[in-house]
């Protein structure tokens, strides 16, 4: 029922939206919960477990029981949703409908379902778990729905930097902005509702002899106007991480219909030198029988609803509390002329100064109401009462909100003189807090305690403080009404006070063990209003005092946060940068399917119109490589250019060889050890001049090989005077491979190359079309073959230069699939061998370490058990009936043992149908495998079912001579 | 959390790689000996309090010691590791 | 003879405007990485006709630019550079970088959705350059002018670059 006059909503402004189909209208300003109430409607929910009807109970975050459902979104607060024209909410956890849940069976059956019910119920007949008890569960499991569908919605995420972020606009966090912002500060000043003011929206209050309202829009302009000032609202804050870093979640478009390139929420990281906790207090319900009808709710939930949208939640309403915010709460709703029929003060000796009548030492002991509250029965001094009532609000005190105090493993403390937890200095380094949330409960002192701490943490001095309201905060714990019948204190995962009383009995003392045996606190408002009661509770329970039992840990986040806002914009093409070389449209030209090889998408091979396989291509392509000439995208090798005085020092340090005795104009294969003697990659290295060397990594380790040679360089070796840095992007290079590879160049070249100006491992600078380049006569397939570098930005026109010269001589491009197979038939490694635990005498190359300098991984090397035969070596296999297969990751017996791992000799790395050889090979380490060349052994693979007998052979299984490299 | 590169200044974790612990920083001699290389490889403190790694600030490539408390997670110096002489 | 035909890193993809933000190309013809050798750096300096740049800075210098890039290594964009062997080693990148220019009033805060650190124009300012992060990109940012920032990641990821500042800036804009 709207009140005239009341409320801070635009009646201007009707707007139109459905709560479970049906058509209702609220205004601009509502929330979802304000425009139901608005409208009547009491029942907004079902409870978790039980699916008791519940109505709305707060008019914040901290909501436990409003839970909705809009679009694919499940579990929105109906208290903190701003209604728009067109929203279709949908309420959650009742089927077929909230009013007729048949769910809500499992109330009638609660005596077997109390807290640890689970661990009592599901334990025999074992074999029960998986076939009954377990999609039981499941079925009944979360809270809301999933769509089952990937979230089309756009999320941002985002960082913001400043001197003193406040968190929370209420009247201590309006004043710390604006002290810390008069002072020169940038200020960040974050609030979760969509407009400052905090509290003092919510109230009837004079600041300064205005509305305190007023007030707040006043001061928020003045903020607004400041260039030092960034006012976030519709902003939580929602942790505090190390060295002044906060996570906080805005609802950008969750206020608006669903529109693409509109986010809907954006997850902030903010790093601030210093923070200002203002975030204020929640206030705590009272336990008594059946407290949980719809229309029971918190006082101050009351008073928002009536001051901040003009909405009367009830036509008679009745208050119950132990402190002076129930009678504030009578009074306000007397002075709007709403029928107050009782206030209820479990303080004795209380008298109220309005028309209601007063109930002093007051318990409530029943309500009645199945879907709306409908009447309560009162015991007092004076005897026993039932009161016709629709709305009963009700004030247990008030908990300041010392939750982000607690995100860094702070433990508040208790405090005798307003019964609750406050937070403790220094628990987050850089945070202090002010006003309700280190219990200055009057706005006089949130005011007061605002501008101090802005001035302290900025050595400014303090601004004159306006006048306000400065009544005393009086209040005489009460946390529960004895007698009969379920005393509610986690809503929305249904705990009662007896729950925790057996928790106690069952000897689950320890808070946190009483949390997780009755899932106090666990659900998703994480039992912001409810947990301090619960612990009392335990307290009493166990007999000891509350500071000893102590709190829960409050963790990050303060509310729910979506993962689509924490992960916003990480799907598809921004899952992960996608490197792509010069050739990439050529090759998706000629559809070939792309593979990705660390960040870089490489064209798998080149599928010609009659070939109906990869098998097909692939073939063809070693073929056209053995027998004419291949070109293949290289530019994705790791390359650095070493440079220095000491450059060929350095790499003989870093690499196992030797480098600074090659020759300008020619390269070296290189190994790289790791320190502890294990293979760190390989490649090869060209000396260009004599203090210039371009080194090559493989693809996957460019990254790790650039950081550990800076690692060397600065950290080892910072005497030798050596510069490096990537080139791999400035250079487009690609193989030319084949008998015809050096025909094909010298169509190309400006200048052409013979065995004389360019032989095998040489290299030097060319020219193409005028465009220079470089040119080194190396080969991964085993063919007479070269690579050639230009200038990236020529890089797409010489790959199809190349393509055309090589398809007009029977050749042609080609990809990763043949290029594995011609290096596998030749023996060359990849990190399919070099895997992380082969060692240069596993591979065959341990003679390659010098002995004559020092080098990375060298002493490790020697270590005996990384030299001895036994260990596995790298060998060659090929089927001994071709139609057999071979299959990587598959184990190597000898032939006749019984393949177990006791008589585990090795394993596959590597494997191929070679079309050369007409026959299925392998590379693969084998126990003391170079003095078994010859030997028929058996590979078996256990996952797949395969069993192969075949030949032991040299790695290098094509043109073991090399005739062809240097040809 | 945010570490001081001693180049670019206080930068999120995000940029910086994690390596280990700063005694890598202490290379010791070919010849030092079995336990020398043993414990420079393999044998690592598992403070509770204050303790010394190493961090990679990739945008800039810059090998960092930073000083760090693992009970607080207090910061509380960073050097390059070119610098870094014990 | 074969000719080859040069491409740019962004191609056609760029420019284009959303919202009050212009996104476009900045095509570099020459850049050399340039490393003195120990020592060496006010040879360097006397070779170049400039002083090398704080870090986190750039500087001009007539049509010469120099952006600090990383530890000892600057970046020089110029026609030519002078003979520097055995003062310093000199690396080609003119074809190493996609760079885009992100221009507009709200050019800073579109890149806040992107990027790790402070880029406001009070904190980070014209002459000011950062090595830093995109989206997961390694980038070099640097200011210049007052609504004027530009992007530099490997060329090879200059798609990347394009889609993650197109969402930036259009969910930007989307806000309304």
């Amino acid at each position: 029922m709207r009140i005239a006059g009341k409320g801070q909503i635009d009646r201007n402004k009707p707007v139109n939206f459905t709560f479970d189909g049906v058509s209702y209208q609220g205004f601009a300003g509502d929330t979802l919960a304000s425009a139901l109430l608005a409208n009547g409607v009491v029942l907004m929910g079902r409870s978790f477990k039980y699916h008791r009807p519940r109505g709305v109970v707060t008019a914040g975050s901290e909501e436990p029981n409003a839970l909705v459902t809009v679009g694919d979104d499940p579990n929105l607060r109906a208290t903190t949703l701003e209604i728009y024209n067109g929203l279709d909410a949908r309420s959650q956890n009742a089927w077929p409908s909230l009013k007729r849940d048949v769910m809500a069976v499992n109330d009638l059956i609660s005596p077997f379902l109390g807290a640890g019910f689970y661990y009592k119920t599901f334990m025999w007949p074992k074999s029960f778990w998986e076939s009954v008890y377990e999609p039981i569960i499941r079925r009944a499991a979360g809270l809301g729905a999933l769509s089952g569908k990937s979230n089309a919605d756009d999320y941002e995420k985002a960082f913001a930097f400043c001197d003193v972020l406040v968190i929370g606009a209420g009247p201590a966090g309006l004043m710390a902005a604006l002290t810390a912002a008069e002072a020169g500060a940038d200020v960040i000043l974050a609030d979760e509702n969509p407009t400052t003011g905090g509290r003092l929206l919510s109230e009837d209050e004079v600041i300064d002899g205005q509305p305190a309202a007023d007030w707040a829009t006043e001061v928020t302009a003045k903020l607004a106007a400041m260039p030092n000032v960034r006012i976030m609202t519709r902003t939580t804050v929602t942790g505090a991480y190390d060295q002044g870093t906060y996570g906080a979640l805005e609802r950008v478009g969750l206020h608006k219909p669903t529109r693409a390139g509109t986010p809907r929420e954006c997850f902030w990281r903010i790093a601030a030198k210093h923070s200002i906790l203002c975030a204020g207090a929640l206030e705590r319900p009272i336990a008594f029988p059946n407290n949980d009808r719809p229309g029971v709710m918190m006082a101050s939930a009351v008073r928002s609803y009536l001051h901040r949208y003009g909405v009367a939640p009830g036509q008679s309403v009745t208050v119950f509390g132990n402190n002076d915010d129930a009678h504030r709460t009578a009074r306000d709703l007397e002075a709007a002329g709403v029928n107050v029929a009782g206030v209820i003060d479990t303080r004795t000796g209380v008298t109220f100064d309005g028309n209601a009548p007063c109930f002093s030492g007051g318990r409530i002991t029943a309500t009645t109401g199945r879907h709306a509250l409908e009447s309560i029965t009162v015991e007092h001094a004076g005897g026993s009462r039932v009161i016709r009532t629709d709305c009963l609000a009700m004030s247990g005190g008030w908990n300041p909100t010392v939750h982000l105090t607690c995100h860094m493993n702070g433990r508040p403390e208790w405090s005798e003189n307003i019964a609750s937890f406050v937070p403790v200095a220094g628990a987050i380094p850089g945070m202090v807090t002010a006003g309700a949330c280190q219990g200055s409960f009057d706005t006089a002192a949130c005011l007061a305690d605002g501008a101090k701490a802005a001035a302290d943490i900025l050595g400014a001095s303090a601004p004159a403080i306006p006048d306000a309201d400065n009544t005393a905060y009086h209040i005489t714990p009460f946390w529960a009404v004895e007698g009969k019948g379920r005393k509610w204190l986690d809503f929305q995962n249904d705990v009662h006070v007896k729950d925790i009383k057996l928790a106690a009995q069952e000897n689950f003392r320890s808070v946190e063990h009483m949390k997780r045996y009755t899932t106090q606190g666990m659900a998703t408002d994480q039992g912001k209003s409810s947990n301090v009661a619960a612990l009392a509770i335990l307290a009493d329970a166990t007999g000891r005092g509350i500071p000893e039992t102590g709190t829960t840990t409050f963790r990050p986040p303060y509310v729910p946060v979506s993962i689509a806002a924490m992960g916003a914009g990480a799907q598809g093409h921004g899952f992960a940068p996608e490197r792509l070389t010069t050739s990439h449209a050529a090759s998706i030209a000629r559809r070939a399917p792309m593979i990705e090889a660390g960040l870089w998408y490489r064209p798998s091979y080149f599928p010609q119109p009659d070939e109906a396989t990869w098998l097909e291509s692939c073939n063809r392509e070693v073929a056209m490589v053995r027998n004419a000439v291949g070109i293949c995208d290289v530019s994705t090798l790791g390359k650095i250019d070493v440079q220095g005085p000491d450059a060929a020092a350095f790499l003989d340090f870093v690499y196992a060889n030797t480098f600074s005795t090659l020759k300008v104009g020619k390269v070296r294969y290189g190994l790289m050890l790791r320190e502890d003697g294990h293979v760190m990659d390989d490649g090869t290295t060209a000396r260009l001049s004599d203090s210039h060397y371009v080194m090559t990594t493989t693809t996957a380790a460019a990254g790790n090989v650039m950081k550990h040679m800076e690692f060397v360089r600065q950290a080892l070796r910072p005497d030798l005077d050596v510069q490096m840095i990537s080139v791999t992007e400035q250079w487009a290079q690609f193989a030319v491979a084949g008998p015809k590879a050096r025909d094909l160049l010298n169509t190309v070249l400006d200048t052409a190359v013979d065995n004389e100006t360019l032989s095998y491992m040489g290299c030097g600078t060319c020219q193409i079309g005028g465009t220079p380049g470089r040119i080194f006569r190396i080969s991964f397939s085993g063919e007479h073959a070269y690579e050639i570098a230009v200038p990236a930005r020529y890089g797409a026109s010489l790959f199809n230069v190349l393509n055309a010269q090589a398809e007009a001589m029977g050749g042609g491009p080609y990809g990763m699939e043949a290029l594995n197979v011609l290096r596998i038939e030749k023996g060359f490694i990849t990190h399919a061998e070099i895997h992380g635990r082969t060692t240069a005498f596993d591979i065959g190359m341990d003679r390659m370490i010098s002995r004559k300098k020092d080098c990375i991984g060298q002493t490790a090397a020697a270590r005996p058990g990384l030299i001895e035969p036994a260990r596995p070596q790298l060998v060659g296999l090929q089927a001994v009936d071709p139609d057999d297969k071979l299959t990587g990751g598959a184990h190597l017996f000898e032939a006749d043992a019984t393949p177990v791992s006791l008589n585990d000799q090795g394993y596959v790395t590597s494997v191929c149908w070679s079309p050369t050889l007409g026959n299925h090979i392998g590379l693969g380490f084998l126990a003391n495998g170079r003095a078994r060349h010859g030997e028929v052994i058996k590979m078996v693979d256990h996952v797949r079912g395969v069993t192969t007998r075949c030949t032991v052979c040299d790695p290098v299984m094509f043109d073991p001579e090399g005739g062809r490299l240097r040809g | 959390m945010r570490i001081t590169c001693p180049l670019c200044g206080e930068r999120d974790r995000r940029e910086f790689t994690y390596q280990g612990d700063a005694l890598a920083l202490h290379r010791p001699a070919p010849d030092a000996g079995d336990a020398a290389w043993d414990d420079y490889l393999h044998n690592r403190e598992n403070p509770a309090g204050d303790t010394r790694d190493l961090w990679y600030h990739d945008p800039c490539g810059a090998w960092i010691a930073v000083n760090r408390n693992t009970i607080t997670h207090a910061v509380t110096h960073t050097a390059l590791a070119s610098k870094v002489t014990s | 003879m074969a000719k080859l035909i040069a491409k740019t890193p962004c191609g056609d993809t760029l420019p284009k405007t959303i919202g009050n933000v212009t996104l476009s190309e900045v095509l570099i013809d020459h850049m050399w990485s340039v490393a003195p050798y120990k020592r060496r750096e006010k040879a360097v300096a006397t070779a170049l006709g400039a002083t090398l740049p704080k870090p986190n800075r750039f500087t001009t210098k007539g049509d010469m630019r120099l952006i600090w890039a990383g530890q000892g290594v600057t970046l020089v964009i110029a026609d030519r550079l002078p003979d520097m062997t055995d003062l310093a080693a000199v690396s080609d990148q003119s074809d190493a970088w996609a760079v885009v220019a992100v221009e507009g009033e709200d050019a800073a805060e579109v890149l806040a959705r992107l990027v790790p650190i402070d880029l406001r124009r009070a904190t980070f300012k014209t002459g000011h350059t950062a090595r830093t992060m995109l989206g997961h990109m390694t980038a070099t940012i640097t200011r210049t002018g007052a609504n004027r920032l530009e992007v530099m990641v490997m060329r090879s990821m200059a798609g990347t670059l394009v889609h993650d500042l197109t969402r930036a800036a259009t969910l930007f804009a989307g806000r309304g």
